[in-house]
């Protein structure tokens, strides 16, 4: 058994040697500085086996991604550990082009055989796609690009110790069961690291390395047959260990269980509209899914139909500069760059730098998110030809497609806050963290929930309520937008399991945004009586 | 330098066929004889799975994958942990048992673990059909052209219709050992097709959607038909006041909301009063009536209709479990653990550790009444007739009340027939009231691989706000 570096190193060395293999994920379970990722001689040689099977099958494009992810789960309760799985994934994934048609196949037989089969496969499915083609496909340019990148981090999360992982759940846990009637913990973490190479037959080849962390946090109060949960937003992020060691969650457990605990004396909101101040820890996901996929393109075409849906901000031409999101103060921007966030990146998975742009500018809809495939289908209504470099494949065994950036709420000029907004405020409820969330297939009416709420009176928060929901239509509610906050209230949320696509993909995205009010929305009652 | 691994053969194990009983026989023995720990087990995926997606009338993309997946459970003392490989040569296989041991002796002791399972008898499942496990690219081409052209025949009254849907093959194979010599195999295909037709006009969207083990039992053809006619029948909704309306549900809308009570069955979260079944001041629900006399649901991985695999990941046989019979609660679901401690058998589903045991495994299957849809409808004098529903989710994890939409077809019932197109809607409702609120149970249908689902006509459907979404 390779227990020390040295064995391993030796091990991998040989493994290299003998199958060509790299070595998967038998790097110590000690801490070591991380290396910017080197492109591999044998993955590099592999893509460009498969690329060139594909040309010699007639394919006049093609890209293929290596994917290895690495991801380890750690799921405790209360006093004890209910999971440690760590998992490796590694293979190909050939998309071609023929006459105009995609084809797409994927395999985990790293060989030279097996992905030439691959690129074969591709080119076959490519055919059968013809006789049911419209019009062929054309992609936008992009220029040929050569490099490495990595997540920037500290400490590599794969590479600290379980036991320093569990015994910081398992503190935490134990200062939430401090709490008086918090009887149940739950605390856990994902920790993800995925290296892809991306090759094209346009002369791109770049290799990438992604670190993201998603901790979590619940605790449930008992009390007289009621119970109430309490799930705290913890972020998941685009960050090494660092960012999971900076939310001291043992030093903040007691806090975060005391609420599951307040909730069982808290008083059922009465329905009716008010005055709705959202915390960015709940704003967020209102973004993802009210601003996030109705500026979808492909959603808007009607390529999500069968599934996700389609977009109330279709036809583009009928949208584009014309329709009014919001008021002049709302600003809206995708950005694959931002440090932390969850969908940064390079180079997307068309090779495609990363970039930001404005889905919405001064309260005006202004673009939408695209890939090469898609850009010049809009290019005569925004003037912008390339991709804004929105492609994405959850695996290597997955084919990519149109994904979400991270798409953030701007701050607003005044450097105001939560507190600011509520002083502000006569009647009104703060909605606290995500609770339950839905949205209809056009992206129109949506209800959604929180996991705190609290009542606003003359400017002041004057206890807990529960039971709480607020439904609205989507341009009626951020139009009704009237106050946000400043740079100083920016935080960042984010999702790891964004699903979209037939095979059904997920997608990691982050939102950034601050806290606001919205006049007069519906609230209802979820209680048990509903 | 070039690796010379480039020019080796491929290696057995990732072919692109599944693994037969022998293979993965042979790969399990393999990484069995590598493990060291006090206990190993080995769960192995092998799978096929072919896709054509298609919208606007063509086939958008379009994929196939293969890949066998080695998972290593190694237990030290009473600490346990697992690592996962698709990388199967014997260095590969050989560092992630050692991986798996090493995390498992770094975990904390798990004062609930269980042993692994000793060799078991399980009930023979046929459930792969080659029709399924042969579907090919060119096949699924024209699987998708016959939905194309059949929907657009359909719908042309409406004018030229976007047709968009997607099919999807798969084949699995699946095996479990055990160092204390359990050894599980089971193999099985199924395909799904859904379409979903809209008009020209936006007003209009349709949909219908097939699931089976067995290719030859979808028509591709009549299911394009079935999507572009309710598109063209759902053309320029109109509103009706949200409220308390009788709905009529058909199987695909049952088939929403049934399967999202499994959580509720969780006899760990019941017993410890944090579940739908548990009782006011202690104890669980268990033996009282909970639903209409009339609903019965069970799992059954041998029911010709379900044919689902007959053993859990930890490789424990899943018999024949009846969740509410004639409206009574009669089983709750039950992990090893869990099972051990309240003195009863296990019903599976459980994947070790804390979990008070695992969703329904088996299949799921609801029965209760013999007409048909149509039928349903014909004896509605005043109601609501659902197609499906979409975005569902949680409100109250105590009532399993849920939020959600209704999608691609939701029409007004009067007199016994459907006379109007309706906006959706959105509903706050919970599955258990409405199994309280029953008229009618229909005929049980195939809803997914797996599933059967009869249509419902139930009283007092809760729909709380319209939506603009067609």
């Amino acid at each position: 058994m390779p227990t020390t570096r040295r064995d391993f190193l030796i091990a991998s060395a040989a493994l290299a040697a003998t199958t060509g293999a790299r070595a998967a994920f038998a790097a110590p379970l000690t801490a070591r500085a991380i290396a910017t990722p080197a492109s591999d001689p044998f993955v590099d040689e592999l893509a460009m086996e498969a690329l060139n099977a594909a040309r010699a099958a007639g394919a006049s494009y093609a890209d293929v991604r290596v994917g290895r992810y690495r991801r380890q789960f750690i799921n405790t309760r209360e006093r004890q550990v209910t999971g440690v799985n760590d998992s490796e994934s590694y293979g190909i994934g050939v998309r071609t082009l023929v006459n105009g048609s995609w084809g797409f196949a994927s395999t985990s037989a790293m060989t030279r055989d097996g992905v030439q089969q691959a690129a074969r496969e591709a080119a076959r499915l490519s055919r059968a796609a013809r006789g049911a083609q419209r019009r062929p496909v054309e992609l936008a340019p992009v220029a040929a690009v050569k490099g490495t990148w990595s997540t920037p981090v500290t400490r590599d999360p794969l590479e600290v110790p379980i036991e320093e992982k569990v015994a910081l759940l398992l503190s935490a846990n134990e200062a939430a069961l401090k709490v008086p009637k918090v009887r149940f913990v739950t605390s856990g973490m994902a920790l993800l690291r995925e290296e892809k190479t991306l090759a094209t037959t346009d002369g791109t080849l770049v290799t990438q390395t992604f670190i993201r962390v998603g901790p979590q946090f619940t605790a449930t109060a008992i009390a007289d047959g009621d119970f109430q949960a309490y799930t705290e937003e913890l972020a998941p992020r685009g960050n090494g260990w660092e960012y999971i060691q900076s939310l001291d969650m043992p030093g903040n457990a007691e806090r975060w269980a005391s609420l599951a605990a307040e909730k069982l004396t808290a008083r059922s909101v009465e329905v009716g509209r008010y005055d709705l101040i959202l915390d960015p820890t709940n704003l967020w996901l209102t973004i993802h899914e009210s601003i996030g996929h109705p500026t979808e393109l492909d959603r808007a075409l009607g390529y999500e139909a069968n599934f996700a849906g389609t977009s109330f901000i279709a036809p583009p031409e009928k949208f584009i500069n014309k329709f009014r999101y919001g008021r002049d103060f709302m600003n809206v921007q995708a950005d694959r760059t931002q440090e932390g966030s969850l969908s940064r990146v390079a180079w997307d998975d068309e090779g495609v730098p990363a970039e930001k742009w404005l889905i919405v500018d001064k309260g005006m809809f202004k673009d939408y998110q695209t890939t090469r495939e898609q850009a010049s289908l809009i290019a005569p209504l925004t003037g912008v030809k390339r991709s804004h470099g929105c492609a994405f494949a959850d695996s290597w065994s997955s084919v990519p497609f149109q994904r979400m950036p991270n798409i953030s709420l701007m701050p607003g000029e005044k450097d105001i806050g939560l507190g600011d907004i509520v002083a502000a405020t006569d009647r009104g409820i703060v909605v606290k963290n995500r609770g339950s969330w839905s949205i209809d297939h056009q992206r129109f009416n949506f209800q959604f929930s929180g996991q705190v709420y609290y009542e606003v009176k003359n400017g002041k928060i004057t206890g807990m309520l529960k039971d709480v929901a607020y439904q609205s239509r989507t341009p009626d509610f951020w139009n009704s937008m009237d106050m946000i906050g400043g740079a100083k209230s920016y935080w960042l949320g984010g999702s790891f399991g964004d699903g979209k696509g037939e095979p059904s993909q997920s997608n990691s995205v982050s939102h950034g945004c601050v806290p606001a009010r919205f006049k007069q929305v519906n609230i209802v009652n979820t209680g048990r009586s509903a | 330098m070039r690796p010379r691994s480039l020019f080796a053969p491929a290696s057995p194990v990732a072919a692109a066929a599944l693994l037969s009983r022998e293979q993965a026989k042979a790969l399990a023995d393999r990484v069995l004889a590598m493990a060291k720990a006090d206990e190993t087990r080995v769960n192995i995926s092998s799978d096929w799975g072919g896709n054509t997606r298609f919208a606007g009338g063509e086939i958008t993309t379009s994929g196939e994958i293969t890949d066998t997946t080695v998972t290593i459970t190694s237990t030290v003392g009473k600490r346990r942990a697992s690592a996962t490989t698709n990388v199967l040569d014997d260095t590969s296989l050989r560092r992630t048992v050692d991986f798996a041991e090493r995390l498992a002796r770094l975990s904390p002791e798990d004062p609930e673990i269980m042993p692994e399972l000793g060799a078991q008898s399980y009930a023979s499942v046929a459930g792969y059909i080659e029709s399924t496990a042969d579907l090919g690219p060119e096949a699924r081409a024209a699987a998708a052209r016959s939905v194309i052209t059949r929907a657009s025949e359909t719908g042309r009254v409406a004018g030229d219709v976007f047709v968009a849907g997607f099919l999807s093959a798969n084949a699995g194979a699946s095996a479990i050992a055990t160092s204390r010599g359990l050894f599980a195999y089971h193999r099985d295909t199924g395909v799904d097709l859904s379409a979903t037709v809209r008009t020209p006009d936006a007003t209009g969207s349709g949909w219908a959607s097939a699931g089976a083990r067995d290719w030859r039992t979808i028509d591709p053809a009549a299911l394009g038909a079935r999507a572009a006619q309710k598109a063209v029948a759902s053309r320029s909704p109109q509103a009706i006041e949200p409220g308390m309306y009788t709905v009529v549900l058909e199987p695909q809308a049952v088939a929403d909301l049934i399967p999202l009570l499994g959580g509720a069955f969780n006899a760990r979260s019941a017993d410890e009063g944090r579940g739908p079944f548990s009782k006011r001041g202690g104890g669980t629900r268990l033996g009282e009536k909970i639903a209409d006399s009339r609903v019965t649901l069970y799992s059954d991985p041998g029911d010709p209709d379900l044919l689902t695999r007959p053993f859990d990941g930890e490789g424990q046989p899943i018999q024949r479990r009846v969740w509410i019979e004639n409206g009574v609660l009669k089983n709750l679901s039950y992990s090893r653990f869990w099972a051990q401690k309240q003195g009863v058998a296990p019903t599976g589903g459980g994947g070790g550790g804390g979990g008070g045991g695992g969703g329904l495994p088996g299949g799921l299957k609801m029965v209760g009444g013999t007409r048909t849809t149509d039928e349903l409808i014909a004896g509605t004098q005043r109601g609501i007739l659902v197609t499906h529903f979409f975005y569902i989710r949680f409100l109250d994890q105590r009532t399993v009340l849920l939020t959600g939409l209704t999608r691609d077809g939701t029409f007004l019932i009067e007199n016994g027939k459907v006379t109007r197109s309706l906006k959706n809607f959105r509903w706050n409702e919970s599955p258990l009231f409405m199994l309280n609120k029953i008229d009618e149970i229909g005929r049980a249908e195939r809803t997914a691989t797996g599933q059967m689902m009869p249509s419902i006509r139930a009283k007092d459907f809760n729909f709380t706000s319209l939506s603009d979404a067609v």
